[in-house]
């Protein structure tokens, strides 16, 4: 398929947890995201992201090898455009400001019901 | 000593998994002091607290209880990987919720998980342990709070 005239954003779910990258790929707002890869750690979300290149990230922050911050941080720097999802449970201010200043756009608190994931994906890709 | 507001946060962190996550509100038994070892169940998930407490809190749970609470959630794997990562999840909200509620005072580990035969956790010398029964359906877990 044509890239240029594909009417959806390529996704990639960055989550240590299966179940929650699972959550994300059953997510009802596919009609607009096509997934593009998952990954369990930021080392591997690194590598899927040159190989792919998403147009929207949902990236955890506690993960092995690299955390979400430093992952989002590299991914920004290569990609200013991308948008980025943070969905942790690290729900404090100063982790959301933290994600938001490296270049995040959204913070999904885990956990979370269908219809707030739904909410935070509309209002990411708004 | 370990105020109720401090085991109080805890305990919601655990309730409000179950309330969003398994979309079905969780009770708590009466809570109890450890006397004796406590022998876990099939799955726990443990985080590590430095800071202005030091201890462990850990969220322990029988396979039935999680077998469920997957269900509820969507999901069709309930393999052993798959409960590992639930109780690593609860664990994480757990911690997210006293971050959050503690800020820098406390230091939270990253959770682990603890599976299969392991042995019961002790009661902490020099800290009141503190085990609070959590009723889900017809099932209960239980949450540790070992914390001086």
């Amino acid at each position: 398929m044509n890239a240029a005239i594909d009417p959806t954003l390529k996704l990639l779910i960055v989550d240590d947890s299966n179940i929650v990258r699972r959550r994300v790929e059953r997510s009802q707002r596919f009609d607009r995201l096509r997934l593009v890869g998952s990954a369990a750690n930021g080392v591997e979300a690194l590598a899927l992201f040159s190989r792919t290149d998403p147009d929207v990230v949902t990236m955890d922050l506690t993960m092995p090898q690299m955390d979400g911050i430093e992952c989002i941080r590299r991914m920004v720097a290569v990609k200013p455009s991308v948008r980025i999802l943070v969905i942790s449970a690290l729900a404090d201010k100063a982790t959301a400001i933290e994600a938001m200043a490296c270049g995040a756009n959204g913070f999904l608190n885990k956990p979370f019901t269908e219809r707030q994931l739904n909410e935070a994906l509309a209002e990411l890709l708004r | 000593m370990l105020h109720e507001r401090e085991l109080k946060v805890f305990v919601d962190g655990t309730t409000h998994f179950f309330e969003v996550a398994a979309e079905q509100p969780a009770s708590i038994g009466s809570p109890y002091l450890m006397g004796e070892p406590l022998a876990l169940h099939e799955y726990s998930g443990v985080i590590e607290v430095s800071g202005r407490r030091e201890g462990v809190v850990c969220f322990t749970a029988p396979k039935t209880m999680l077998a469920v609470m997957l269900m509820k959630m969507h999901e069709t794997d309930f393999g052993h990987e798959t409960m590992r990562d639930l109780v690593g999840e609860v664990a994480n909200t757990i911690s997210g919720n006293a971050r959050r509620n503690f800020g820098n005072d406390f230091r939270i580990s990253p959770p682990h998980v603890l599976c299969g035969d392991t042995p019961p956790i002790e009661p902490r010398p020099g800290a009141r342990t503190f085990v609070i029964p959590i009723h889900w359906r017809s099932h209960s877990a239980k949450l540790v709070v070992a914390l001086s």
